[in-house]
């Protein structure tokens, strides 16, 4: 980890991650296309499922289903190990080529709620761009730190190895480590 | 990947080793609270509450602080590095998903500039 990096802000290769409040997390990116392209890959199923699921993941994304209207369902559902594992919500706001909010409801109630903003931004010289701004409201402070404290005990067998490593060359007969 | 010295990983090894301290460190993610609020809710004597947040301390996981006669603990520096631990993982999902979005986006931007030359 960066020093140099502020407590709850993470900034690197352009692509921003900060915690806003106990319950809030602000993602942003600039994207060298107008926000009317970027709101068409983010809105038509067939372009949205060659970028939501980043190749370096290893998840196979089985179907992708996306009515963009106000009140109209996605889902998403993914090979997970022989199971399947499903994403799934309901729009909120969709606003040609400026705004989406849609709910995750995997996880119960209450949602999660997710939100992005394409803003237009023009760069003399290299045409529109796109400032990409996704807001995600988790329902609680809880909830939110549930991601953490899982993410923490991913890092655990991480930690675990590395005291095998240490018990290993701890018992190791001298002269033969 | 966080490189460990050896002396500090023994610390947070025996540290998170027992099932009341990792207790101790959710119940503290949630918010600080005094000894004698942890001792009631792991139903423990004070002594052996303030044995548990001495060895969580000395591993960096767990900052107290004496307000007259009230000690309060918080989540220690080493928490703080794995929230933000996180928050990197969260942003490399982000990242890898916009580069991808990238492409998709310069190949409708192609598109359209040839679309517009016919």
């Amino acid at each position: 980890m960066n020093a140099s990096e502020e407590q709850g802000r993470v900034m690197k290769g352009g692509t921003t991650v900060e915690r806003k409040s106990e319950r809030e997390l602000v993602v942003t990116r600039t994207i060298s296309a107008p926000p009317r392209l970027v709101f068409e890959a983010w809105t038509k199923p067939e372009l949205f499922r060659r970028w939501w699921v980043p190749k370096s993941l290893g998840l196979a994304l089985l179907s992708c289903d996306l009515d963009v209207r106000v009140g109209g369902k996605y889902r998403l559902v993914f090979a997970h190990g022989d199971s399947e594992a499903a994403f799934f919500g309901t729009y909120l706001e969709v606003t040609p080529h400026s705004r989406l909010a849609w709910t995750n409801d995997e996880a119960g109630e209450p949602a999660q709620v997710t939100s992005v903003t394409f803003e237009a931004v023009l760069v003399p010289g290299m045409g529109e761009k796109t400032l990409l701004v996704v807001h995600d409201l988790y329902p609680s402070k809880e909830a939110l730190e549930e991601g953490i404290s899982s993410g923490a005990s991913d890092a655990m067998p991480e930690t675990l190895a590395q005291l095998d490593e240490l018990l290993v060359s701890l018992a190791a007969p001298a002269g033969e480590s | 990947m966080v490189q460990f010295s050896r002396a500090r990983l023994d610390a947070s090894f025996s540290a998170i080793s027992d099932a009341t301290r990792r207790g101790i460190l959710e119940q503290l993610g949630r918010g600080d609270a005094s000894i004698t609020d942890l001792a009631e809710k792991f139903h423990m004597t004070l002594t052996g509450m303030k044995k548990h947040v001495g060895v969580l301390e000395g591993a960096g996981l767990v900052a107290t602080e004496k307000v007259g006669r009230v000690r309060t603990c918080k989540l220690g520096p080493r928490r703080l590095e794995q929230e933000a631990a996180w928050l990197e993982k969260y942003r490399r999902l982000w990242e890898a998903r916009f580069d991808e979005l990238d492409q998709v986006v310069m190949e409708l931007k192609r598109k359209e500039q040839v679309d517009e030359r016919k």
